[in-house]
């Protein structure tokens, strides 16, 4: 169990997606001049990564890595060459799979991600956290933690950002910071306070 | 060359800058800057992929039904993403080692996509070759500063050539360690677009409250 809250912990915040390898980094800063659509953006990342990286974790499992076709007859079979595509596949359509889910069976919640979902396609967090996970060989359930922690580290950094942004409108900043230079100064700075979680691990 | 197409290369590099104004693909454009010899090999791959990718998108612009054009584009980037990605590992393992996921992350590069939809879908296919081009170098030379800055004032080389003597080597030059970490990579592009923005003061964003000078310290109308 140690195993998995040190792997949570590592994926939220010591390797934090956003503050340490800038993933999903246009949207982090588009999208983050207020709260309530920072959060909106957050939870369907949060939703879609949970999801996609267990479930390429299986497809490179049992279809694309080398070897893994043996149940099919063909051990001699390598289609590692085809993650990029076929991950990318599943997240398009994982996220339009989620969006109408949410349609049917939850109105409210798709009313208030529904514009997010979409974008949510081409974060690169998403596929950055598909692509770590087979840099790093992580089994299934391993794989359903690093999704979960990194979806959540996502969400705090954004959530973060969003806050600090919303305080800072009301600020006197040099004409040439307005807006993006600042954003990425105080990007920087959040980058910096994350530094201080290397080094913590449990077990 | 005719106008159109000199202004289709030339906006993309300082006037309507896909990192420092468009703010697109800057995932990318922090995390492989550690080194200048990074940043080189990802704006190579970036200039190739987006290049081709708005002339092939481009050419095919009147035989794709609307509704599923984002398959098809995202399915063309991909394909041009795999087989640079294969080339790396072919001739420049190590390299490609330290790149690791982010070359593979072109594929979400918004900028790619961004040109793809923008522009590619409705010009012809010089200009649309063009504009990658200029985009892409627009992209590669904030890249190369950010890279170089990193690199000199981190390790004291450039390239992995010594250029300032560390203190490590017996030299007098003490490395900024902060500079390798990812921190100063937000600082240095925000600052660089403070600069561009001084010198270019129409790319600045409207506050949306101003700060109402002080009535009491006199200087009333």
């Amino acid at each position: 169990m140690t195993a998995f809250a040190s792997l949570f912990v590592q994926a939220a915040f010591v390797e934090n997606l956003a503050l340490s390898f800038f993933l999903g980094m246009c949207m982090f800063l588009a999208v983050s001049r207020r709260v309530e659509t920072a959060l909106g953006l957050g939870l369907a990342v949060l939703a879609v990564q949970t999801i996609t990286v267990p479930l390429n974790n299986l497809i490179h499992g049992y279809l694309l890595a080398e070897g893994a076709l043996a149940w099919a007859g063909l051990a001699d079979v390598d289609l590692s060459f085809l993650a990029l595509l076929s991950f990318i596949g599943v997240i398009a359509a994982m996220v339009q799979i989620v969006e109408m889910t949410l349609e049917r069976y939850l109105p409210a919640m798709h009313h208030a991600l529904g514009i997010y979902l979409p974008l949510v396609t081409v974060n690169c967090a998403i596929l950055g956290g598909s692509l770590f996970m087979v840099d790093r060989h992580y089994s299934f359930a391993e794989s359903a933690v690093y999704g979960f922690g990194t979806g959540f580290g996502w969400l705090l950094a954004i959530l973060a950002l969003a806050g600090i942004r919303e305080k800072l409108k009301y600020s006197d900043i040099p004409d040439g910071l307005q807006g993006m230079g600042m954003a990425f100064i105080i990007v920087g700075l959040i980058s910096l306070g994350f530094l201080g979680f290397k080094g913590i691990h449990f077990g | 060359m005719s106008n159109g197409k000199w202004n289709a290369f030339v906006t993309p590099l300082v006037g309507d800058n896909p990192i420092t104004l468009q703010v697109l693909g800057v995932c990318s454009a922090l995390a492989v800057t550690k080194t200048l010899a990074t940043a080189l090999i990802m704006s190579a791959a970036v200039i190739s992929v987006i290049t081709v990718s708005s002339g092939a998108i481009s050419l095919i612009r009147h035989h794709m039904p609307r509704n599923v054009r984002l398959i098809i584009q995202i399915t063309i980037i991909a394909t041009l993403v795999i087989v640079v990605d294969q080339v790396l590992k072919a001739f420049a393992y190590s390299l490609s080692k330290q790149l690791s996921v982010f070359v593979g992350l072109i594929v979400t590069n918004c900028i790619i996509l961004g040109r793809a939809e923008a522009f590619a879908m409705r010009n012809r296919v010089p200009e649309s070759v063009l504009d990658g081009l200029g985009n892409g170098m627009g992209y590669a030379w904030i890249l190369i500063v950010v890279g170089a800055v990193r690199e000199l004032f981190g390790a004291g080389t450039l390239l992995g050539f010594v250029v300032l003597q560390t203190t490590t080597m017996g030299g007098w030059y003490p490395p900024a360690a902060l500079m390798l970490l990812p921190p100063s990579a937000f600082f240095i592009i925000g600052f660089l677009i403070w600069v561009i923005r001084t010198w270019k003061p129409e790319q600045v964003e409207k506050s949306e409250f101003r700060i109402q000078p002080d009535a009491e310290r006199g200087n009333m109308p």
